[in-house]
């Protein structure tokens, strides 16, 4: 089943080149997405009737590690190139620099032979997430980029490279999840890195290109730390599973492999790159940042972080993800661009989750795997309605949203429903931020105490904002069109339908997923909260879901004597306009606060880097003069 | 059965013990003033009046919002009163505070407008406090569980008094006290109009007003945890220290003038940081 | 239902006087006067007053103001004239811009006259309005019921 899991979308990806059809591609990408989505199931359904252990598989394979040799060389020929096309020498350094590395283990080091594949519950919640969240995307990107090109005409029309990159990416997350060697995972580490790298320069601007190379850099800087993560394997316990780096706890090849996921997942020094991202069409956004690129980062940081319990490395990835939790969300108040406040928010939400993994007790884990469920769906919903109301009001400004549940109503309940499930009570997210803050606490981490403290009060205020923007309710100056295609629709209501049930069947879904997660890795077989916990606290807080149904039949039947609204009794009549001290009429126009000048990214960015590099670089030495902890 | 009194107490009470102490307090606050004040019933002639006035409105959700908001915080309230989990008691809170907010920017209008997006910096300037005083609860009792906290032997407040004191500064932002009455006020005439209140009227503001109350007796069964333990006349020291800190609100309210939203933010998450913080970590060393 | 009478809320405007009635009008909450006791609020939100306090005449400028503000308050509602300029347009009556006393924009119940007016003449009058109010309230209820 596995090599049809990856081979599928890389193969579609190849028939995208050939197929030049809109039509017949549109067709192509539904069937594919179908087909991938189906093999999921029968994976899923395949292994759990196998009895749901944990299975291990080729353990010779030197065939494909030619191969994966060949393509590591081949990747590195492309970032050279690529590199000296735009004139850059970092990229090509770095890039050189960890394939040497690769390359020199492969053909020196003696290394016990394992299986190089691995599927457990962590990797089939992983392959659910970028089967269904990454196909969906990719359905809404067919009726996506008929509207993006028509509203951008100045762009190049590039449709079957982007369809083939997303599809490869798919493929390569496919294989990082199910890899456990970490050659392997290495290779489709890089993939990612580089197919990130191209979907970002898709429009081929000067700012798209300098942040394409900016995403680039910083992720094979993670990618350097990965390779030195596997040459020190290789030298220092002679085995390349990531299995036995959890086992052994060597430090510095944790702080490695840390180092990598820290890019990956864009925490603080690194977290430039996430926001450079956003000049991409909106797919790839939402691709990149909610179901894949960013979860592989977090997605390592899981696996290895029974290792972080209690020592340094641990401490160093739980501070910068607390850091980058509070200053990232921050930073997010003084966002209009409704793409940059949701990459804030994402940058934010993945400190969170980068922060348990760094504490890596079984609470915190437990509270990251949901975290990251939620913030997949969630923000992939976002990104995507967001995306489709640009495509509408030929704007994402926040500022423009104003009353959107007039001018486009089935948008803004989407959107409206991503935002409550960020935050709001009704929502699984904050029974992980409850788990995540008592572990913090157990912990006895009182920076991070604080950190969520702070963070979770800024985090409300720019959502909030954000939705209550959208709920106000006005006479539009103008009618829109609401442009947005059947297929993205679909793939919206999807993520809200996921959403909902995730909510509902909140206690089920720690039952029988997350649980068996916290219980692999851990090896032991305590629940983090029990069920009749879970269970009252769902009921409770699918009761505050019903309260506002229950109130909107209630309040229908009372009759409201409708006014205009108070301005100092110089309304024009239709609450629009008012009468100003030369007695014409105004505009009304109400802005969102933004506090720029105290939250804004100017007087926040430079002391945030500079804290998280001291703590990465302090880190670093720490473990390198092997203090133990 | 004890904890169902409770909650029937709390749901059938609280409007009305607010209703009191509303009074009590602008009595209060009159005789701070030189001034005869209202009678001690005055909130319940204001409630009754309000419901029999005509229904005008700017338009038909904001009614809906109001009573979401009210009765997403007997949800709130009842929680604590049945000895549920503290932290998710706040964050019901904050979940109610939300529906207010939304009634308040439901329609283009620039004063409740205005006065929502100031009751959100509010939120931001309290939500670190509150969580830090249940993070406090649950290092002094080792329990987020109200009926776990009140059964300890000593009091948390002995182990608590930074978070304490932390609690009561903010709190005037809850009980809308000057000087961080920003969003809406209970005094005459503010830059704002009625900041957030401005488009309410009749039924609907009497909702946001009951709503109000169910918050007060909230946050002083908050106040009552700090002094409750498993001795019997600690309830009643809780209440007298409650009353001596409705007090305190009420003097501060009339000796201080309202300020600006950056002094605001900036004092509260100062004094969160310094009379939390400290004792957070005080507490996590000691525990 | 409860008495509108015993929790009258005010809203105060100014439509062109000259601020002697105004300070009058805020001298009553001062502690001397304490119209706080009769449960009176001085609101400035025409959504939750009952009773609608203007000072000075109408002009060509307050006209739609004063209409505006009236058609936001909920019923029942009163409307108490303080001045001789608002009560019938004082000094000012045969001014170019100034259309008369309040009555010829919006029905009055009470006036109030005096220049200024003194505060237990405003007081008197407000609470003869609480009369009236009831009486409103009344008639609304036998209307409805």
């Amino acid at each position: 089943m596995i090599p049809f899991l990856i081979g599928i979308p890389a193969v579609l990806a190849v028939v995208f080149q050939i197929v030049r059809n809109e039509k017949i591609r549109g067709y192509i990408v539904y069937a594919g997405a179908g087909v991938i989505m189906a093999m999921t199931v029968l994976f899923i359904v395949d292994w759990i009737g196998g009895g749901a252990q944990t299975w291990t598989f080729y353990p010779r394979t030197e065939i494909i590690d030619h191969l994966m040799t060949v393509g590591d060389i081949f990747l590195m020929c492309l970032i050279i190139w690529m590199s000296v096309r735009y004139r850059r020498i970092v990229p090509a350094v770095l890039s050189v620099l960890q394939t040497a590395l690769v390359l020199y283990v492969e053909f020196t080091a003696e290394v016990t032979e394992g299986p190089h594949m691995m599927v457990d519950w962590l990797t089939i919640l992983m392959c659910i997430i970028i089967a269904f969240i990454g196909e969906f995307i990719c359905i809404y990107t067919v009726g996506y980029m008929k509207g993006y090109h028509k509203h951008h005409k100045e762009v190049e029309d590039r449709q079957p490279f982007f369809f083939s990159m997303l599809f490869l990416f798919l493929a390569a997350m496919f294989g990082l999840v199910l890899s456990q060697n970490l050659i392997w995972i290495y290779f489709f580490w890089e993939i990612t890195s580089v197919i990130s790298f191209l979907m970002i320069g898709y429009t081929r601007t000067e700012e798209a290109v300098g942040n394409s190379f900016c995403a680039l850099w910083m992720n094979l800087l993670g990618g350097l730390g990965f390779a030195v993560a596997i040459v020190l394997m290789a030298q220092m316990e002679g085995s390349l599973q990531l299995l036995d780096v959890v086992s052994t706890g060597a430090l510095l090849p944790l702080m490695c492999l840390s180092l990598a996921g820290l890019t990956k997942s864009a925490q603080l020094p690194f977290s430039t790159w996430l926001l450079g991202a956003m000049v991409a069409p909106t797919p790839s956004s939402a691709l990149l940042h909610s179901a894949t690129m960013v979860k592989a980062g977090v997605y390592l940081l899981i696996r290895i972080s029974p290792a972080l319990s209690g020592n340094l490395v641990g401490l160093i990835v739980s501070s910068i993800g607390g850091l980058t939790f509070i200053m990232a969300s921050m930073m997010a108040i003084a966002q209009n661009d409704a793409k940059k406040v949701l990459a804030f928010s994402t940058i934010s939400n993945l400190g969170l989750i980068v922060a348990c993994s760094g504490i890596g007790v079984e609470e915190t884990v437990w509270a990251a795997i949901f975290l990251m469920m939620f913030h997949a769906v969630s923000k992939s919903m976002l990104f995507q309605s967001v995306g489709a109301t640009e495509n509408t009001l030929g704007s994402r400004d926040i500022e423009d949203m104003h009353g959107l549940i007039i001018r486009v109503p089935r948008l803004a309940y989407i959107m409206g429903i991503g935002i409550a499930g960020m935050y709001l009570a009704p929502f699984g997210m904050l029974i992980s931020k409850w788990v995540a803050l008592k572990a913090f606490v157990d912990s006895g981490n009182v920076i991070l105490v604080l950190c969520i403290a702070y963070g979770s009060a800024t985090t409300m205020f720019y959502w909030t904002k954000w939705l209550s923007k959208l709920l106000c309710r006005h006479i539009p100056r103008d009618t829109v069109k609401d442009v947005t295609r059947k297929d993205e629709y679909l793939s919206m209501l999807f993520h809200a339908c996921v959403m909902l049930l995730m909510c509902l069947l909140l206690p089920l879904v720690a039952r029988w997923l997350v649980n068996p997660i916290v219980r692999q890795l851990f090896g032991n077989s305590t629940d983090v909260l029990s069920m009749s916990v879970l269970t009252t606290m769902a009921v409770m807080l699918v009761s505050i879901f019903v309260v506002p149904a229950a109130m909107f039949f209630i309040s229908r039947r009372s009759h409201t004597e409708l006014v205009p609204i108070y301005m100092n009794g110089i309304n024009e009549g239709d609450n629009r306009f008012f009468t100003n001290s030369y007695g014409e009429k105004e505009h009304l126009y109400l802005s969102n606060w933004y506090l720029r000048f105290e939250f804004g990214r100017r007087h926040l960015r430079i002391p945030s880097l500079i804290i998280a590099s001291a703590v990465l670089v302090i880190g670093f030495c720490l473990v390198i003069g092997g203090v133990s902890w | 059965m004890v904890k169902v009194i409770f909650v029937l107490a709390y749901l059938i009470l609280a409007p009305f013990l607010g209703a009191l102490l509303d009074g009590v307090d602008r009595i209060i606050s009159a005789r701070m003033q030189r001034r005869k004040g209202p009678k001690l019933l005055q909130p319940f002639y204001d409630l009754g009046k309000l419901f029999a006035k005509e229904r005008i409105g700017v338009n038909n959700v904001q009614l809906f919002l109001n009573m979401s908001y009210l009765v997403i915080l007997m949800i709130a309230g009842s929680m604590l009163f049945a000895g549920a989990d503290l932290l998710m008691v706040l964050f019901i809170l904050s979940t109610a505070d939300m529906f207010l907010i939304m009634a308040a920017s439901s329609d283009s209008s620039p004063y409740s407008n205005m006065g929502s997006s100031r009751e959100m910096l509010q939120m931001m300037a309290y939500e670190p406090l509150t969580l830090l005083v249940a993070v406090g609860f649950y290092l002094t009792t080792g329990s987020f569980l109200v009926s776990d906290i009140i059964r300890e032997d000593v009091s948390a407040v002995l182990w608590m008094p930074g978070l304490l004191f932390g609690f009561m500064f903010t709190t005037a932002i809850k009980f809308r006290k000057s000087p961080f009455d920003l969003s809406t006020s209970h005094h005459a005439h503010q830059e704002m109009v009625k900041g957030l209140t401005t488009e309410m009227s009749g039924t609907t503001l009497a909702i946001m007003n009951i709503a109000e109350y169910y918050e007060m007796v909230l946050l002083l069964g908050i106040f009552c945890l700090f002094f409750v333990n498993s001795t019997w006349w600690s309830w009643i020291v809780a209440l007298f220290f409650c009353a001596v800190i409705f007090f305190l609100e009420t003097l501060w309210d009339n000796v201080s003038a309202r300020v600006k939203w950056k002094t605001l933010l900036y004092s509260c998450w100062v004094v969160t940081l310094v009379a939390g913080g400290v004792n957070i970590l005080i507490l996590m060393l000691d525990k | 239902m409860g008495k509108v009478s015993k929790s009258p809320w005010l809203l105060h405007y100014d439509a062109s006087s000259c601020n002697g009635c105004d300070i009058e009008v805020l001298d009553c909450l001062t502690p001397k006067y304490d119209i706080e006791r009769f449960g009176i609020i001085n609101t400035g939100d025409p959504f939750q007053a009952d009773i609608l306090l203007i000072t000075g005449g109408v002009n060509s400028q307050t006209e739609s103001v004063v209409k505006q503000i009236y058609s936001q308050m909920p019923e029942p509602k009163v409307v108490v004239a303080v001045g001789i300029c608002a009560c019938t347009g004082g000094v000012f009556k045969e001014c170019y811009n100034i259309r008369g006393g309040i009555d010829t924009v919006i029905p009055v119940d009470v006036y109030v006259p005096g220049c200024a007016a003194r505060p237990e003449a405003i007081i008197d009058g407000v609470v003869k309005a609480l009369k009236i109010l009831d009486e409103k309230q009344a008639a609304r209820s036998k209307k409805e019921g």
